[in-house]
């Protein structure tokens, strides 16, 4: 097992079956990310950038090849040490935000420390920290279906960032906002990765995503066709 | 844990429909316990009057007396053996000399059960000391069932007759001195009591009686030969399963009532767990288990009835008590019952049918809410998170 990677990809394949049929969503993908990476699955639709995601992140299991996420084997993964993987490590970002409509803010924040079992004033310490982070310490009280569309992803953010993961994986995460909350929510995004050094990986078709990576794989059918790395991503776009 | 906490959340978020749920469990809550509040008192009312008016604390039966045998009558009475006898001077028992007999009243015939009773006894709670009448032939105590149906009045003349002890006919013109009110229908209906040496002389069965009542205090009962000992279980039988088969024949509107908040309860949790899947898949992203999720919801159905029962304290406390203090006025009718009512039932609530009542409710809520999310344990996180079921 090789220790300096964080996620690693061995010879990973996925494969659906549709009918009598079959899909082939991920073709022999060997990829590797290290700590603190801020990098992004590209490509065009049905390509298999949340098959990857999803695998990465325990949610689902390789048809043959393997998968290893902080040492652990997702294959050979039950559907408990799946589920205890997320809990402590991984953190998801959804396009749909995906917030839970009966609890506030701060609940849903909270909900990932609960379920780690941490002490109510552990809890609210590190909820409002997370709040912070995506300036929405002023919102705890209100209900999802009072939020705006930026202000929810926000929220999410904060519930993917709160236990501090090691990964967050985002599978189009700007896809249901506009350009202005889609910059905010990147640069929030661009902080958390470069003071906790967490590993991002994004699945996104968005350029505005795109601008902000540093490092952009981009698969078709199911295979790594380019894998990029950029020195000073946002000046890229910007600086020039 | 944490999962009572979110699945009381869940469920209050739910809103109306939650409340909806909660009210028409309530109701089944509520009107069980009623209800069998209602068995239970009138259970212990018939029992309480039975035991005072004619049960005592057990009875001694001459071996041939069969109650439920008029032709053995004849034969069912005996000199009182010595054990017995000394109770009897006590106080603490009372003999019973029974004898059929046939009365006139208003030129009818009407076969009725003649019993004697020691006039001064306080064995049972009867107003025997009417009888004490030194200057009347033949002084008669009846019930106000008996009076009715015969339409004797006190100080009205009937004439009695009957067998004595060889089988001859004798006649005797008997004077009504009382008529009690007493809710036990089996001291009253086709009888009529006279004085216990009264009778014994005219049956010529002097010394004899069918049965001895004990007082209910008594703690030792005799061996005795040619009497046999009947106890509280054996005399209360009837009473106890007749109570028994209200019980069950009135059960039958509460069962309906719980089943109507149970598929209630059903089609909500099928609801939402239908609705619910990509709440569950963002569940199972924060690191949630399938098993932790069918907790969850499990819990979410079964808080209905914690709800509920909380709803029905609220209003069914007060109700109840009211109930129980005021009592239910019973129909004329329920006399028909054939067991002691009296014209006002006491509900009783004990402890037991409050809890009993709602670790059913409970456990009942807890299967029909844990049926249908049996689907989440196949439930894939991908396909979940896609809003599908697989
Ligand atoms: N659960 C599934 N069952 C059957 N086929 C699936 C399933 N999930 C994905 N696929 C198929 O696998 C292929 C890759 O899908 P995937 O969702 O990974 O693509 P994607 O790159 O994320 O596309 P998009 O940009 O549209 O989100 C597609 O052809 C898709 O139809
Ligand atoms: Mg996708």
């Amino acid at each position: 097992m090789d220790n300096s990677y964080l996620i690693k990809t061995d010879e990973l394949v996925k494969i659906f079956p549709m009918g009598k049929s079959k899909i082939t969503a991920l073709n022999h993908v060997n990829l590797q990310f290290k700590k603190a990476e801020f990098s992004g699955l590209v490509g065009p639709s049905g390509s298999g950038k949340t098959t990857l995601l999803n695998i990465v992140g325990s949610l689902d299991s390789p048809t043959e090849g393997s998968a290893t996420v902080m040492g652990r084997k997702i294959e050979d993964l039950s559907h408990k040490q799946g589920a205890e993987l997320r809990n402590r490590h991984i953190g998801f970002i959804f396009q749909t935000f995906n917030l839970l409509p009966v609890y506030t803010v701060f609940e849903n924040v909270e909900f990932p420390l609960l379920l780690l079992g941490l002490s109510a004033q552990e809890r609210k310490k590190k909820v409002m920290k997370a709040l912070e982070w995506v300036q929405l310490a002023d919102r705890v009280k209100s209900k999802p279906a009072q939020l705006s569309g930026g202000e929810s992803q926000r929220v999410a953010i904060a519930r993917a960032v709160v236990k501090e993961p090691k990964i967050i994986l985002a599978d189009e995460p700007t896809a249901n906002l506009d350009a202005e909350n889609s910059h905010n929510i990147l640069r929030t995004l661009e902080k958390i990765n470069r003071e906790l050094e967490t590993t991002f990986i994004f699945a996104t078709h968005d350029e505005k995503v795109i601008r902000y990576l540093r490092r952009k794989i981009t698969l078709i059918d199911g295979k790594v066709a380019r894998d990029e790395v950029f020195e000073n991503p946002v000046g890229k776009g910007e600086g020039q | 844990m944490i999962l009572p906490r979110l699945a009381l959340r869940n469920l209050l978020g739910a809103g109306l429909k939650t409340w909806l749920n909660v009210v028409v469990l309530s109701f089944s809550f509520v009107v069980i316990i009623w209800s069998q509040g209602l068995y239970k008192g009138m259970g212990d009312q018939a029992r309480v009057a039975q035991t005072d008016a004619e049960f005592g604390g057990g009875q001694y039966w001459q071996e041939k007396y069969d109650p439920f045998d008029p032709l053995t009558l004849q034969d069912a009475h005996a000199a009182i053996p010595e054990s017995l006898q000394t109770k009897i001077e006590k106080g603490e028992a009372a003999p019973i000399l029974i004898s059929q007999a046939t009365i006139y009243p208003e030129g009818r015939l009407q076969t009725i059960l003649m019993k004697g009773i020691d006039p001064a006894q306080s064995v049972v709670n009867l107003p025997t000391r009417f009888l004490d009448q030194e200057n009347e032939d033949l002084p008669v105590l009846i019930g106000t069932r008996m009076a009715k149906n015969t339409g004797l009045k006190i100080g009205d003349t009937v004439t009695v007759r009957w067998r004595d002890v060889q089988g001859t006919f004798d006649a005797r013109d008997a004077k009504i001195v009382q008529i009690m009110k007493t809710n036990v229908p089996t001291v009253d209906q086709a009888q009529i009591w006279v004085p216990l040496d009264k009778l014994q002389a005219l049956t010529r069965m002097e010394n004899e009686a069918s049965l001895v009542i004990l007082a209910q205090d008594t703690r030792e009962f005799p061996q005795t030969s040619g009497w046999i000992h009947k106890d509280m279980d054996f005399l209360l039988k009837d009473i106890n399963t007749l109570v028994k088969t209200k019980q069950v024949g009135g059960s039958i509107i509460y069962i309906i009532l719980l089943a109507l908040a149970m598929l209630a309860i059903f089609n909500t949790q099928v609801l939402s767990i239908f609705r619910r899947r990509k709440e569950m898949g963002t569940l199972m992203s924060l690191g949630m288990t399938r098993g932790k999720i069918i907790q969850l919801f499990t819990m979410e159905g079964a808080m209905h009835s914690v709800l509920a029962a909380v709803v029905a304290a609220i209003y069914g406390i007060p109700l109840l008590l009211s109930f129980a203090k005021k009592g239910w006025a019973m129909p004329q009718a329920m006399d028909d019952y054939g067991i002691a009512l009296g014209e006002v039932l006491f509900p009783v609530y004990g402890t037991g049918l409050v809890i009993g009542t709602t670790v059913l409710i409970l456990l009942v809520t807890t299967i029909v809410s844990f049926l249908p999310t049996r689907k989440i344990a196949k439930l894939k996180p991908t396909d979940a998170l896609r809003g599908k079921m697989t």
